[in-house]
């Protein structure tokens, strides 16, 4: 384990384009390990897209991006990033959980097994251990009592709680949040946002790309602001909330809050 | 409306729409069964200066159960089990390497299915049969360099030799597309969140992708079942001897033609409706996770009209 204050992800002039739209024009940004950081911004602003570079379900086009010290995706040799296979990006992946706005929770499988698969296929831990793990799992997101529940049988937020769930089992250094509480009906967000708050009360380092300007505000260490696929604003939350510098951040919290 | 007031709400009742169509209807179709019980069971016709029944259901009733009729329909069922289970497995491997991004492996995969589905399956059947024409023999060793051993194909590749591989080579082309066609309906985010857990493509394909593509895939699969246990009857002409051929066999001594090609398909139908029954429930198997209840059994759903008319 790193020590709070350890950077655990690290972004130099990340760029990324699809065709001829630049998604990302250069991103530059650091989230300490322990440290909890709200990327908010209108759609299309990129936020989404830098999320996923960060665990490589989006290839990058230049730029460094570093997790726990670690090139993701990539080997630099000679001056050069080099693509690395399968297995070696599987591996580093294991290590960032993620959690989606659509929950892509397994329909197949039992909320059970939706939390055991994972440790039981790619760490190899017995499955009878992560079956136990997966249970303790359940109940800490408060649905020790939805084990052999189906996905389709669960409420939006009872399967993001689950998707949580599934995540924290393969037991990461980093959790991502691609918008966890927008499919969510108004009345379910608060039971997922409960569940995020626990995870940085104990210390879990997370990226939030997010709507709620509130969790933002009480939860998060660090508010960055991004528009066309640049940052415009980082720092203290509550700061970037009551005094935005930009001309942009001012308009788009006018329009969010 | 005098008595309107008078009537109690309790004895308003609601009459369902009346169908009387529905009776006229069922009448005509009970003078057309009547009259094809009449055509098959009692009418007699006259076939050379001889008044016979119209459908020999004496020589049908002979030859159902006979021993040579009995053992191609043994064989018409392995040669459907081996050519579906060959074309199933590749069908798999064909799918998974055509959406492979390494283009070496999608384009043998598309020229593959390219050939087996542009060539008619009964010619293929003959090429296999044939084989030996073309590869007197079959070698075994290093490309031009020395050979291990050597195989005559003529006794290597026997006619149910042949037919299986035939059946099997064609059926993995349409087996593939069947797959395809599974794999691409399954939602992305499903191989983003296995990704995301540090899955491999192979892993995400065989845990999470498959099993939610089955549902898209065993509708046509169990289509393609019962078309091969038809399809297979083209192996006759290959001289092996499955329900077709052995019919054949016999008709070709006795010319009792027609009866013997009603024995061969009061056997097909029995193995096709076989087939019809299972395809349901391994449909409500991988139905799991899709819908919230699982469609009732057809029994169930008898019980339940029972029931209900009981009521």
């Amino acid at each position: 384990m790193s020590a709070m204050g350890d950077v655990m992800v690290r972004a130099e002039g990340v760029r990324k384009s699809y065709g001829h739209f630049d998604a990302l024009r250069g991103i530059d940004l650091e989230v300490a390990t322990g440290e909890v950081m709200c990327l908010i911004g209108p759609s299309g602003s990129g936020k989404s897209t830098f999320l996923r570079c960060i665990n490589h379900l989006e290839k990058i086009d230049a730029g460094r991006l570093e997790v726990d010290g670690d090139l993701v995706g990539y080997r630099l040799h000679n001056g050069r990033l080099y693509e690395l296979r399968d297995r070696e990006v599987c591996a580093k992946r294991a290590e960032i959980g993620m959690v989606f706005q659509r929950f892509n929770l397994f329909p197949h499988m039992s909320a059970l097994d939706n939390v055991a698969l994972g440790p039981s296929k790619v760490k190899r831990v017995a499955r009878g251990e992560a079956v136990e793990r997966a249970r303790a799992l359940l109940a800490r997101v408060g649905l020790g009592d939805k084990l052999a529940a189906y996905p389709n049988q669960l409420s939006g937020g009872q399967q993001q709680r689950v998707a949580i769930a599934r995540a924290l089992a393969m037991q990461p250094k980093l959790m991502l949040f691609d918008e966890p509480t927008s499919a969510l009906d108004p009345e379910l967000v608060g039971e997922v946002l409960d569940v995020m708050r626990g995870l940085a009360e104990d210390g879990m380092t997370m990226v939030v790309v997010t709507h709620e300007i509130g969790f933002a505000r009480e939860v998060g260490d660090k508010l960055v602001f991004m528009d066309a696929g640049t940052v415009v604003e980082s720092g203290v939350p509550r700061d970037v909330i009551a005094n935005p510098r930009s001309e942009r951040t001012k308009a788009f919290l006018a329009k969010v809050l | 409306m005098a008595d309107t007031g008078s009537t109690r709400r309790e004895e308003l009742k609601a009459v369902p729409v009346r169908h009387p169509g529905r009776w006229v209807g069922a009448a005509g179709v009970l003078v057309l069964v009547a009259m094809l019980v009449h055509s098959v069971f009692f009418s007699m016709t006259t076939r050379g200066g001889k008044r016979q029944k119209r459908f020999e259901l004496h020589v049908i009733a002979k030859y159902l159960f006979a021993h040579p009729i009995l053992h191609g329909v043994v064989l018409t069922i392995e040669l459907t089990v081996a050519a579906m289970a060959i074309g199933i497995f590749l069908g798999i491997a064909l799918a998974v390497l055509r959406l492979s991004p390494n283009p070496l492996l999608s384009g043998a995969s598309w020229v593959y299915i390219w050939f087996f589905r542009g060539t008619p399956v009964l010619v293929q059947l003959l090429f296999w049969y044939e084989i030996s024409y073309i590869f007197p023999r079959l070698t075994l060793g290093i490309p031009f360099g020395p050979a291990f051993v050597h195989y005559n194909a003529n006794t290597l590749i026997t006619p149910v030799f042949a037919a299986i591989i035939g059946l099997g080579l064609n059926e993995g082309a349409y087996m593939a597309e069947i797959v395809r066609a599974g794999i691409i309906s399954v939602d992305e985010g499903q191989t983003e969140a296995s990704h995301a857990l540090g899955m491999s493509r192979m892993q995400t394909m065989r845990l999470v992708v498959l099993p939610q593509a089955m549902r898209v895939i065993v509708p046509p699969t169990g289509n393609e079942t019962i078309s091969m246990l038809k399809t297979s009857s083209l192996a006759s002409t290959i001289t092996v001897g499955e329900t077709l051929f052995a019919a054949q066999a016999i008709y070709s001594r006795t010319y009792q033609t027609i009866p013997l090609l009603m024995v061969a398909s009061l056997w097909y139908l029995l193995m096709t409706s076989v087939l019809t029954t299972g395809q349901y429930y391994v449909e409500r198997y991988f139905a799991r996770g899709a819908t919230r209840d699982l469609p009732p059994t057809p029994l169930q759903r008898l019980r339940a009209r029972v029931a209900g008319a009981s009521v």
